[in-house]
């Protein structure tokens, strides 16, 4: 079984997504939560980075955190799903681990 | 005793929700407002995010601040400026702002825009200016 990553910070404030896509093994989860949830969006100066970590890793966003923000799926990376709180649950009993980047 | 007016930036930097810099910013300037000085504030880097439309913070449990910007205007709060680099780098553009607009009295009420997009040169020039920055 493999990790879930989660991050929680803007990926122009700190290279937490940066370092954690580094990290994450082929196989891996990525889930973007609280200010993270800016780095799954399309168009920004990173978005490059994170759509090239699709190759390798699946990458979510938590729902509420990107709706309290004022952004609607639709502005997300291609390929990028999102999940609610329930599937923030899921996601965490069907990885052996749960690793955060704060 | 009338003490004369400074003029006074208030610098946003950071997201809204994810820390509270962002709602502290917003309470700081209002307070600040019944103190009859020239405010100014500036939206920067991940600042602009306080600035999206659509903010619906039903499902993380928080306060959805977001709707007082657009009392600002009621506050004598005009001169809001926003950096174009950040948005470009954020891939975001006025659209996704809130329309944000004060009444001018001089002028029989009218409406008018209180967000400018000013460069990052422009930004810099308005900060040499200022008295005071408050920086969140």
């Amino acid at each position: 079984m493999s990790t879930l990553h989660t991050v929680n910070k803007s990926p122009f404030e700190k290279d937490s997504l940066g370092t954690c896509l580094d990290f994450a093994g082929s196989g891996a989860s990525v889930l973007l939560i609280e200010d993270a949830v800016y780095g799954g969006l399309a168009g920004t100066r990173i978005a490059p980075r994170v759509k090239a970590a699709l190759d390798s890793v699946k990458i979510y966003v938590l729902g509420p955190d990107l709706a309290a923000r004022g952004f609607a799926e639709e502005r997300l990376i291609p390929g990028i799903s999102v999940v609610d709180y329930a599937g923030f649950v899921d996601l965490a009993a069907e990885h052996a681990k749960v690793q955060a980047w704060l | 005793m009338s003490e004369p007016i400074k003029k006074f930036l208030y610098l946003n930097r950071r997201a809204p929700y994810g820390t509270i810099y962002a709602w502290e910013s917003l309470e700081v300037v209002l307070i600040g407002a019944a103190f009859d000085q020239d405010v100014s504030l500036a939206f920067v880097e991940d600042g602009v995010y306080q600035l999206t439309k659509g903010q619906d913070t039903a499902g993380i449990g928080m306060k959805n601040f977001s709707p007082t910007y657009a009392a600002l205007g009621d506050y004598e709060v005009k001169k809001i400026f926003v950096e174009q680099e950040s948005m470009t780098a954020r891939g975001l553009s006025l659209d996704d702002l809130q329309h944000l607009t004060w009444e001018d009295e001089d002028e029989d009420y009218a409406e008018k825009d209180s967000i400018q997009v000013v460069s990052r040169a422009e930004l810099a020039a308005l900060m040499e200016d200022a008295d005071v920055v408050f920086s969140f």
